[in-house]
C-alpha cells in the first residue's frame, strides 16, 4: 500500500446491487426470529456519542491485555441487501473495495460509495470488540443490512512468525492481512472471541496492515480482532496506529 | 477351584497355546478387528513398547515371544527361553514348582527388566521364576536373559496357587509389588526389591487381596489403586466366560472394594470387559501407557470367532469415568462428524452449504385440525444429503478445511475407513479419512495446516491415526506430515479453524467426537 498517496480523496465505487442477483436463495431464513427488525428513521437531531467508543488521543495505542487490537478507522456503513452466504459476501468484498490500491485514508476523509459520500472515523474503543451498532447508531446511520469496511495498522516490534490473526465478528467478514485474505466467516454469527482464525502467518517488523469487512444483517453488529503467537497465546506487545508506515 | 480341575486347566492352556502357534493372519479389515499379523496368543504379558517395538509374551512353551513394529501388526518371534540356558526354567524354580511356562508379566525397572513368570507343576503346586534382562530385542548384542530363580510358590496344600504373576510399581513411592494367585485360595500381594526384583521381606506373610479369580495386576490413579483381576473360565474357546473384574483401595495392600461395596476378597468386582460382539472371554488385563494422558490396555480374548475361534491378542483404548477404568473401543469404519470439543463446531470440507431438505419453516403452524378430524400425518424424513446434490460448486482441486456449525450437511460428514497394509498404531490400522461418498480426503500439509484433496493415493500425509482417549473423545493424528518429524494432532485453533498443533492433553484443543450423522 502506497502510504504518500493524497490523503484527501474521494474515490468513487461501481454499484453494488447488480452484484447480488447471484446470492444463494436459501440465505434467508422463514423464521422471523432471523429477521431484523427494520430500524427506526433516522432522527435528525444528533445523537450522543458511541458509549463504548472514543477518539484516539495518543499517536499509537498498545493491544490491550488479551492482545486485542483496539483502535481502527472505520467507514460510515454501506447499505447492502445483507445476505451473509459466503457468495454475497465474497462478491461484496472482492469486488467493490480496491484493497491493494486504495489510498490510506485518515479520519475525516470521504469516500463516495454509490450516490453517497461516506466518511472515515477514527475510533478506540474501550471494550475487547468495536461496537459496530454504536457506532453506526450515533452517526444516525442504518445498522442493518450494512457493510462495514475497518482498517488498522499493527506495528511489531520483530518480524513474527508463525501468527494467527483471530477474529469475531457478528456478523460475517473477511479480513486481510498486509493485502492477503487471512480468514473469512459467513453465515449469521455473533461475535465470539477467535471465531475465525487464519493459517499461520509472518508479522513484518513495523507495520502491517489489517483490512476487514464486516456485513450485517440485523440486530447487533461488532468485531474484535487480535494476534495469536505459536501456542495460541494472544500476543501483547503490539501498537496500534491510523498513519501507516 | 476344586483340585480335579486343576490338571484339565493345565492341558487346556497348553492346547491353546498350542494352537495359538499355528493361528493364520488374518489380513482382511472387519468392522473391529483384534489386530492383524499373527495376534493370536493366551494369558498375554502387559505390552512393553522399547525402541519403537511392542513386545509381548504369552503362555507356551518356552514362553512365546510376538513382536510389532507398530502394535498393530504382530509376528511370532520364537520363545523368550530360547536366550536361556538350557531354554527352560531354572532348576530352582522347577523344584519350587514344575517346569511348565505360563502367563507371564514384566516390567522395566531401571536399566534392566524384570520378567515373572509361572512354573506350575501339579497345581496347586507352582512356582513365579525371575527372568533378567537388558533389552527385548533379540537382535541386540545386550540381549540375555538370567534365571534368577523363584520369587513367590504355593506347597500345593496352602491357599494358593502361585501362578499368572502381575508387577506394579507404586507411583506414589516407587516401590515395587508383586499380585498373583489362580483360583485356589487367595490372589496374594507382595513387596518386592527394586534392585533385585525379588522379594523385599521374605519371611513376611503376603497380603491377601482377592478370591475366586486369577489374571490379577494393578494399576493407580488419581490417590487409588484398582485390582484388576479375571474371573470365569478359561482355555474352553466360545464356550469360556472369562470377564474382567476390579475393585480399588486407597492403600496398595487393600482392602479394594468393588462399585457395591463389596470386597473382592468376598468376591466382589467390578465388571471391566466381557464378552462383546464376536470375541468371548476377556482376560489378563494389561497397561499400555503411551504418555501424554493416552492409554490402552491389552487383554486376550478366549475365542475370536472371526478367527476361526481361537485366542487373541487385543489392544483397545482405556477410558476413566467416575474413578474407574473403562473400556474404550477402537473406531471402526464407518461414517462420522468430526465435532470439536473445544468449539462444537464441525470438520467441514470449507464450501458454502446447503440446508438439509432444502429451505424449510419449522412447521407446526398450521390451524389445529376440526374437532374430530384425524390429526395430519407426520412429516416425512428427510433423506440424508448426498455429495451429488449440492458439489456443483465445490472445487475440482485441492479445498481448504474449516469448522461449521453442525447441520450433517454433505461436507461434514466423513467417511473414516480403515486402509490395509498400510500400518497401523496400538490397537488399530490407519485410517484414510474422505468426503463420505467421494474420495476427496483430508490430508496434513507442509505447513502444518489441512487440505482437502481431491483423491486418496495413500501418501503418509493421508493416513490418520484416531486414538480414543481417557474421556472418551478422539485425538487424530496424521501419519506424517510433509518435511517435518514433529508428530501433531488435529487442533481447533479457533471456532472455526483446524489446524495441525501440538497435544496438549490438559486442553480440548485437539479433542474430537466422533459422532455418527
Amino acid at each position: 500500500m502506497r502510504m504518500d498517496m493524497p490523503s484527501r480523496r474521494i474515490v468513487s465505487l461501481a454499484l453494488i446491487a447488480s452484484l447480488w442477483g447471484a446470492l444463494s436463495a436459501f440465505s434467508r431464513l422463514p423464521d422471523e426470529r432471523q429477521q431484523p427488525s427494520a430500524p427506526a428513521a433516522a432522527p435528525a437531531a444528533p445523537r450522543p456519542p458511541a458509549a463504548s467508543l472514543t477518539r484516539p488521543a495518543s499517536p499509537a495505542k498498545p493491544t490491550g491485555a488479551d492482545g486485542f487490537i483496539q483502535r481502527w478507522l472505520v467507514l460510515e456503513p454501506i447499505r447492502v441487501p445483507g445476505q451473509l452466504t459466503e457468495v454475497a459476501v465474497r462478491s461484496a468484498v472482492e469486488k467493490d473495495f480496491p484493497v491493494t490500491a486504495a489510498p490510506w485514508p485518515h479520519d475525516g476523509d470521504t469516500l463516495k460509495v454509490g450516490e453517497n459520500d461516506l466518511k472515515w472515523h477514527a475510533v478506540d474503543t474501550l471494550n475487547y470488540n468495536v461496537n459496530l451498532y454504536h457506532f453506526a447508531y450515533a452517526l444516525n446511520k442504518p445498522t442493518t443490512n450494512v457493510l462495514f469496511w475497518a482498517v488498522t495498522v499493527v506495528n511489531a516490534p520483530r518480524e513474527m512468525s508463525g501468527v494467527r490473526l483471530a477474529i469475531g465478528s457478528n456478523a460475517a467478514s473477511v479480513w486481510w492481512v498486509n493485502g492477503t485474505e487471512a480468514t473469512a466467516l459467513y453465515n449469521d454469527r455473533q461475535a465470539v472471541i477467535d471465531d475465525g482464525v487464519s493459517k499461520r502467518l509472518t508479522l513484518k517488523q513495523g507495520a502491517n496492515v489489517i483490512r476487514a469487512a464486516i456485513v450485517n444483517a440485523g440486530g447487533a453488529t461488532d468485531f474484535c480482532a487480535r494476534f495469536l503467537d505459536e501456542n495460541d497465546r494472544p500476543i501483547r506487545t503490539l501498537t496500534t496506529t491510523l498513519t501507516g508506515r | 477351584m476344586p483340585m480335579t480341575m486343576s490338571l484339565a486347566f493345565r492341558i487346556s492352556r497348553a492346547a491353546v497355546a498350542a494352537a495359538c502357534v499355528l493361528a493364520p493372519s488374518v489380513l482382511a479389515l472387519k468392522g473391529q478387528p483384534a489386530l492383524d499379523g499373527q495376534p493370536g496368543l493366551h494369558d498375554p504379558s502387559t505390552v512393553i513398547a522399547e525402541n519403537g517395538k511392542y513386545y509381548v509374551y504369552a503362555t507356551g512353551g518356552g514362553l512365546p515371544m510376538s513382536v510389532s513394529d507398530d502394535g498393530w501388526t504382530w509376528r511370532r518371534a520364537g520363545t523368550l527361553m530360547q536366550a536361556l540356558p538350557g531354554g527352560r526354567p531354572g532348576p530352582d524354580v522347577i523344584a519350587r514348582g514344575g517346569n511348565n511356562t505360563w502367563a507371564p508379566d514384566l516390567m522395566r525397572v531401571g536399566d534392566k527388566y524384570f520378567l515373572y513368570y509361572s512354573a506350575p507343576g501339579t497345581q496347586p503346586k507352582s512356582a513365579i521364576g525371575l527372568l533378567v534382562g537388558k533389552t527385548l530385542d533379540p537382535a541386540s548384542p545386550d540381549y540375555k536373559w538370567e534365571d534368577a530363580g523363584p520369587v513367590v510358590w504355593s506347597d500345593g496344600v496352602e491357599d494358593s496357587n502361585a501362578i499368572d504373576p502381575g508387577v506394579f510399581r507404586d507411583p506414589t513411592n516407587g516401590t515395587l509389588w508383586l499380585t498373583y494367585g489362580s483360583y485356589f485360595g487367595y490372589i496374594r500381594l507382595v513387596e518386592l526389591n527394586p534392585k533385585t526384583g525379588k522379594r523385599m521381606y521374605p519371611d513376611r506373610k503376603p497380603f491377601n487381596v482377592a478370591v475366586n479369580s486369577e489374571a490379577s495386576i494393578m494399576i493407580f490413579r488419581d490417590g487409588w489403586y484398582y485390582l484388576l483381576v479375571t474371573h470365569g473360565s478359561c482355555c474352553a474357546g466360545a464356550n469360556s466366560s472369562y470377564n474382567i473384574r476390579m475393585g480399588r483401595a486407597k492403600k496398595v495392600t487393600g482392602p479394594f472394594l468393588d462399585n457395591m461395596g463389596i470386597d473382592m476378597l468376598q468376591g466382589g468386582g467390578r465388571l471391566f470387559l466381557g464378552s462383546s460382539g464376536r470375541f468371548v472371554g476377556p482376560g489378563h488385563f494389561g497397561l499400555l501407557d503411551l504418555g501424554d494422558g493416552v492409554e490402552k490396555f491389552s487383554c486376550h480374548y478366549e475365542a475370536d470367532l472371526d478367527r476361526g475361534g481361537i485366542s487373541v491378542l487385543d489392544i483397545r483404548p482405556l477410558l476413566w469415568r467416575d474413578g474407574w477404568p473403562v473400556a474404550g473401543e477402537n473406531v471402526t469404519s464407518a461414517t462420522y462428524m468430526i465435532e470439536s470439543a473445544r468449539t462444537g463446531t464441525a470438520l467441514e470440507l470449507a464450501v458454502q452449504g446447503t440446508p438439509v431438505g432444502g429451505l424449510r419453516g419449522r412447521g407446526g403452524r398450521g390451524a389445529p385440525p376440526a374437532p374430530g378430524a384425524a390429526p395430519p400425518p407426520p412429516p416425512a424424513p428427510i433423506p440424508a444429503q448426498e455429495p451429488s446434490q449440492v458439489s456443483a460448486n465445490w472445487p475440482s482441486g485441492a479445498g481448504g478445511a474449516r469448522l461449521a456449525p453442525y447441520m450433517v450437511q454433505a461436507q461434514q460428514k466423513w467417511a473414516v475407513t480403515a486402509v490395509p497394509d498400510k500400518g497401523g498404531y496400538p490397537g488399530s490400522p490407519f485410517f484414510k479419512i474422505t468426503i463420505a461418498g467421494t474420495d476427496r480426503t483430508l490430508a496434513a500439509t507442509a505447513d502444518r495446516e489441512l487440505a482437502v484433496l481431491p483423491a486418496f493415493t495413500g501418501a503418509p500425509e493421508q493416513l490418520w491415526r484416531v486414538d480414543q482417549l481417557a474421556d472418551g473423545t478422539y485425538r487424530l493424528m496424521p501419519k506424517a506430515i510433509p518435511n517435518s518429524q514433529e508428530p501433531l494432532a488435529l487442533s481447533a485453533v479457533g471456532s472455526s479453524m483446524p489446524t495441525l498443533a501440538k497435544f496438549d492433553p490438559k486442553s480440548d484443543r485437539q479433542r474430537w467426537n466422533m459422532r455418527t450423522p
